[in-house]
This record gives structure tokens, C-alpha cells and sequence, in this order.
């Protein structure tokens, strides 16, 4: 299924953003990191088409942007054979610099492997090199991290899984409220090339628009040759993150 | 008559008084009778003559039980029932010792108790409930129980105690996949426990969007994707009590095969499908013995609990509240009440009973608000919500984390207009307390 928005005129350049499993695997908000993409796009100028992705749909030829979401475990069980089957498309995509955002249960699926409480392994497509095994307690709070990429980062964790980065994958960012990737290392989430992977709801991006532009950026660029880098002037964003920050876990 | 009862009833019914003496603390109370006698909640409800009924689930707990007790007061029983919103195991105690007598016997035929679903679970194991009713499963407060399919679980185990019947949602699939839980934990009872369903004709059922088709999409061509499988599942159980129409506050119902036309003093089609739900466990509860006149005066009698939907008149003017605690129920109230010829305001809190994540406002569909824009949105987490409006081009007008200044700001303004707020479990209490020092406040229903 795709969309392009209806606001912008049809000579405008086109950024075709991908949504994977918008059915069984948006929760928590993820909808929300959708929304800020193509709103923040359309400010810079760009026509958005939306492609949403559920199993068994026809894969787009054209992908710049690729975005998904956590799940239900009974989500994650209805997409795995289907992401498995495209895990070599997506690794691609990642390779040639294809900016993506995975959060929750996608980040772990984007990993090697999910061991569950049972020594179940669940694969995942290995597009990261981290490994997720399931943790003794829900980890479950505001959270906030320092990225060096990015500053100061807020959003709000739920998980079981702990996560632990191998070789060649760098952390998202470091936790200095809450527990991160795994309650003992002090890593949130994983960075490799243009993608971003992490725990973290909130939505993420709306309160985080350096994340956003980071995605937006590589994407345009990518597929355009350069980004006009213009600053967004987004009401009640800047008080929206000093708000998160303040409350408690 | 068991001595550490006599106790413990004697015990917790001194320090109720205290605790009414300084004005608080209803739990307490029951705390105390608690530890003096564990068993005090099987002794004290183990005997009434129709047993107990467990109503449960994430949305319309409080305002469904108050119409099973008004429903059944209606038909002349006495009712017992957890009325002060305290819907763990303490508050059904410490709400026992108000209407026990000394000797801790309690004067009633029959118990409705209201339980959040993990304090269910606690609940059920020392009391096995005769009827339960469990009205649906939805995102909620996902940071204290982590996923769904959990909660569902917590239904599950009151399936499972209870002994007689269970009235089930038919159009919510995990409540429905209960009807095989009835009574498995009473060894030989299993085949004796009934189930019974109230439901929705089709053409209601995309008024209801459950979490598993969240992304209902007014932004992807095509629309929502119909739950097939769920629709064709719900055709093959018949329902005692469907709702078949509801327009404002008239509806129209399907009871035991015969239609009934109703006015109601409850707005917005949760509210009334809810009185479907508890016309049908009502209609269990009675059986060939209903008085079916008396029930459907007493229906048309049946208003919103406190700050469930409530409409209320301050300075003259119309003002209603509306609670709204999780994706599917924020959607559910914007469909439900149109936005024209309103102003609006939004009250978001993230205290821990309001849940602390504020992702679910980015599941809440907002376009219907787009046309007459929302006038004050405030609580804690006010720059959140806004922001969220921004990104869906909804027009704010004021932006203020102070619940006060914004209730002042908001019910002074444009005075031939009537009013209507949203707003979570703290903001609500907060609101409500705010109204009755500000100005004369009038219950309408």
C-alpha cells in the first residue's frame, strides 16, 4: 500500500519511505517516528510517498528511508519468517547507506539472534551484529542518553531482552538515566552506517529532531546528491524535551 | 462465629472511623483486617445467597459496575459493591467493613466487585467468584504489566475460578478466547460453567478499533484493512444483549432476540455498549426471574460514574469530562463525540496511575479535531500533547502545564459556548477537584 501526501504539489522531489510491518509491529507509538519523517520532509521540501510493508506484500523497487517499530510477541511471531526472507534485500539496502530506524522488537529481529527465557533462539537477520537474550525483569522507565552524535537523548524504555553489541557496531548512546541495552554495560541502542537502532518509545523522534534529521539528511542525500540543511522551527518541541527529562523513571 | 473474624471486622471497623475522622486513606482500614485475619474476604463474602461477580478489564470497569448494581438494586436485591474506586483486594475489605455489622456479617444478596485485572488474580484465589464480566483488553498501562497478551493472562486466571457463569465481549478476540477458561480450576464444575456473550451488530463494530488494527489509516489509501477473521468468528456466537444502534443518548438494543428502543443518560457509544454488557450479566445474574420493565427503567436511570463521561454545568454552562486512559479509548471518545460546535481542551498527566509513557498519544488518530482546533491543552506532559497536535495540524491555542490557570482560562471563555475536556485518570481527579472550588458545579448525568 503507498501514499504520497496530498498538500504538496506533484513537481516536487520524492523521498519514498518504507514502514515495515505497520500491522503487527506498532506499538508503543511507532507511528509517531512516521509521522515526524514525513512532516519534517515535507517542510524541507520533499513529497513523501509512504510504502507500508506487512508480510507477504511486493517489496518496493524504490526505498530511501526505511522505519520500524516494536511489537507484541505474538507480532514478532507473525513477521519472522517474512523478515528472514528479506533480510538480504534490507542488509543491502544498510550496506549502500539507506538510512533506518528500528526500535524495540525490529532492533533485536535486526540483530543475529533472540534467546528467549525458554533457550528458545529465535533468528534474526544479523543486518547488526548484536545478540539478545531474555532478561530476568522488564526493564521500564524514562530513559535518557548522551549520544556523541546526536546530544542529549530522551525516551522511554521497555523491553525484556537484553542486548549486547559485537564487533563493529557502536552504541546509540550512553545511558545516564535508565538501563539501556542490557542494565549492565551502560549502552543504549546500536549504530551501523546510517542506521539507528534502539529501545527507546516516546515517540522517539518527535522529541529528538536531530535523530530525524540524521535519517532525513543521509536519505536525501543520498538519493539527491545534497540536502539543504535548513533548521525546522517546530513549536513546543524544545519544552516538550525538558519536560521528558525532568520526570521521574 | 470465628474470634479473630469478630477481631479483625472490630479492628478495621475503629480505624475506618479514625481514617474518616482525618479524612482519608480508604485502604487502610482494610490493611488492618487484613493482617488480623487473612481470611476475612471468604469469610465475609463465602455466603451471600448469589454469590460474587468479578467485573473486570482495561476500559469501562468503573461505569459498567455501577449500572450492574443500579440494574440489580433495580430488581430488589441487595447489593454489595466496591463503590469508592479502591478496586484492589484491601479496598473491597476495607468497603466490606463499611456495610458488615459488628459480627462482620455483611447484609447483602449479592457482591459486585470492580478489580483491576492484577489485583483480580489475587482476588480470585481467596474468593472464587460465581459470575464474572470481563469487557475487553487493550493497551493501557503496558509500563506496569509489559505486554497484552499478559494482561490477557490475568483475565484468563478469573476465568478460570469462576464456578457459574461468565459473560464475555464477544468482539474482543482475547475475550472471547476465554470461553474455554470457565471454571477449570474447580476439578469436575468445568461442564457447569456457563458463557454468555454481549455484542455489536457489524455495522457498530468499526466504531470500536482494537490494537490490532491501531493503524486504522485515514493516511494510507485504501483504509483500514477489515479484521476478517475476527468478524467471521464473532457471526458464530450468539450474543444475549447486542447493541444494534446508538445515536446521542438513544439506543437501540437486541435482548434475548427482541429489540428494544432505549434514551439513555449515558453519552458516547463506549458508555452504552458497556450497558449492553451489563444488561446481559444483569439477565444472568436474574434469570426467568427479570423483571424486564424494571431493568429497563432502571437502564434508562443508569448515569456515568465520576468523571467518566460525565456532563456537567458550570456557570450555567455545559461542561463534559471525559476520561481517557489509552489509545484505543482516547479514539474510541474523539469518534464518539463530535468536535463542531465545542470548545476543547486536553489534560495530560503521566503520573503512575495514568501511565508514565507518553507514546500512546502518537496512536491516537487527532484529525477530528483538526476543523475547530483544541483551546487549552494542559497537565504535566502538556508540551507533548501539543507537539503531538502540531504534527497532525491540529490548532492549539494555549500551551500551560498548570491544570488550574488552564481550567480558569478555559471555562471563562466564550460563555454561550458548551465545553468539553479530555483528560487522564490524575488530570481528571485534579480537574474535578478544581471545578467544585472555582464555581457551582451541577451533575446533570
Amino acid at each position: 500500500m503507498e501514499t504520497t501526501g496530498t498538500r504538496q504539489g506533484a513537481d516536487r522531489p520524492v523521498i519514498d519511505l518504507l514502514q515495515l510491518y505497520p500491522r503487527d509491529m506498532n506499538i508503543y507509538g511507532d507511528w509517531g517516528n512516521v509521522l515526524v519523517l514525513r512532516k519534517r520532509l515535507q517542510l524541507h521540501g520533499y513529497e513523501v510517498r509512504l510504502h507500508e510493508y506487512n508480510p507477504g506484500d511486493a517489496f518496493p523497487r524504490q526505498v530511501d528511508l526505511v522505519v520500524g517499530g516494536g511489537g507484541q510477541d505474538s507480532g514478532q511471531n507473525k513477521i519472522q519468517a517474512d523478515l528472514l526472507a528479506l533480510g538480504g534485500r534490507l542488509k543491502e539496502l544498510a550496506e549502500d547507506g539507506v538510512p533506518m530506524l528500528a526500535i524495540c522488537g525490529l532492533y533485536q529481529l535486526f540483530g543475529n539472534f533472540f534467546r528467549t527465557g525458554t533457550g528458545e533462539v529465535i533468528k534474526g537477520i544479523g543486518l547488526l551484529n548484536v545478540d539478545t537474550v531474555a532478561g530476568p525483569a522488564r526493564l521500564i522507565g524514562n530513559t535518557v542518553i548522551e549520544s556523541a552524535d546526536f546530544g542529549t537523548v530522551i525516551g522511554y524504555e521497555n523491553h525484556s531482552g537484553q542486548t549486547f553489541l559485537k564487533e563493529g557496531v557502536q552504541p546509540f548512546g550512553m545511558v545516564t538515566k535508565g538501563e539501556g541495552n542490557n542494565g549492565q554495560d551502560g549502552t543504549e541502542g546500536a549504530r551501523y552506517r546510517n542506521v539507528v537502532a534502539s529501545y527507546l518509545h516516546g515517540s522517539l523522534l518527535p522529541k529528538n529532531p536531530a535523530v530525524a534529521d540524521f535519517l532525513i539528511r543521509n536519505a536525501v542525500i543520498r538519493r539527491y546528491g545534497s540536502f539543504d540543511d535548513a533548521p525546522l522551527e517546530i513549536p513546543f518541541e524544545a519544552q516538550a524535551r525538558l519536560d521528558a527529562a525532568a520526570r521521574p523513571r | 462465629m470465628d474470634m479473630r473474624h469478630l477481631l479483625a471486622t472490630l479492628a478495621g471497623k475503629t480505624v475506618r472511623e479514625v481514617a474518616k475522622l482525618r479524612g482519608g486513606g480508604s485502604a487502610l482500614p482494610g490493611l488492618v483486617a487484613e493482617k488480623i485475619d487473612p481470611r476475612f474476604l471468604p469469610r465475609v463474602l463465602g455466603n451471600l445467597p448469589r454469590g460474587v461477580v468479578v467485573i473486570s478489564g482495561t476500559n469501562g470497569k468503573t461505569t459498567t459496575t455501577k449500572m450492574v448494581v443500579e440494574l440489580l438494586q433495580g430488581q430488589g436485591l441487595k447489593v454489595f459493591t466496591n463503590r469508592t474506586g479502591s478496586n484492589f483486594t484491601r479496598g473491597v475489605v476495607a468497603a466490606a467493613l463499611g456495610s458488615s455489622n459488628l459480627t462482620g456479617r455483611l447484609d447483602a444478596d449479592i457482591a459486585v466487585l470492580e478489580l483491576d485485572e492484577a489485583h483480580a488474580v489475587h482476588f480470585v484465589k481467596l474468593v472464587a467468584p460465581r459470575y464474572c464480566l470481563l469487557l475487553n483488553v487493550m493497551r493501557d498501562q503496558l509500563d506496569r504489566f509489559g505486554e497484552i497478551e499478559t494482561t490477557a493472562g490475568f483475565l484468563r486466571r478469573i476465568a478460570e475460578a469462576t464456578t457459574g457463569t461468565m459473560v464475555l465481549n464477544r468482539e474482543d478476540p482475547r475475550i472471547a478466547a476465554l470461553a474455554d477458561a470457565g471454571g477449570s480450576n474447580s476439578a469436575g464444575r468445568a461442564a457447569a460453567v456457563q458463557v454468555r456473550y454481549f455484542g455489536l451488530a457489524p455495522e457498530l463494530r468499526p466504531m470500536f478499533p482494537s490494537d490490532d488494527d491501531m493503524r486504522s489509516s485515514a493516511a494510507v489509501v485504501g483504509g483500514p484493512v477489515p479484521d476478517s477473521a475476527s468478524a467471521a468468528a464473532a457471526v458464530l456466537r450468539e450474543a444475549d444483549v447486542v447493541l444494534t444502534g446508538c445515536d446521542g443518548s438513544d439506543a437501540s438494543f437486541d435482548i434475548g432476540g427482541r429489540r428494544i428502543e432505549a434514551q439513555l443518560k449515558l453519552t458516547g457509544v463506549y458508555n452504552v455498549y458497556n450497558a449492553a454488557a451489563a444488561l446481559a450479566l444483569a439477565r444472568t445474574v436474574l434469570g426467568p426471574d427479570t423483571d424486564e420493565e424494571a431493568l429497563l427503567r432502571s437502564l434508562a436511570d443508569v448515569t456515568p460514574a465520576f468523571g467518566r463521561g460525565e456532563s456537567l454545568t458550570v456557570n450555567g454552562q455545559p461542561l463534559d469530562l471525559v476520561l481517557v486512559k489509552n489509545p484505543a479509548g482516547f479514539r474510541l471518545a474523539l469518534r464518539s463525540f463530535p468536535a463542531a460546535g465545542y470548545r476543547t481542551m486536553i489534560a495530560i498527566n503521566d503520573n503512575y496511575a495514568d501511565g508514565r509513557d507518553m507514546s500512546w498519544l502518537w496512536d491516537v488518530d487527532f484529525e477530528s479535531l483538526a476543523a475547530t482546533g483544541v483551546d487549552e491543552v494542559s497537565g504535566v506532559r502538556a508540551n507533548d500533547m501539543a507537539l503531538r497536535l502540531f504534527y497532525e495540524d491540529v490548532p492549539v491555542g494555549r500551551v500551560d502545564t498548570d491544570l488550574t490557570a488552564s481550567l480558569e482560562r478555559f471555562i471563562g471563555s466564550a460563555p454561550d459556548t458548551p465545553k468539553r475536556i479530555y483528560c487522564t485518570y490524575t488530570a481528571m481527579l485534579a480537574l474535578r477537584r478544581e471545578l467544585g472550588k472555582l464555581t457551582n458545579v451541577e451533575v446533570i448525568s
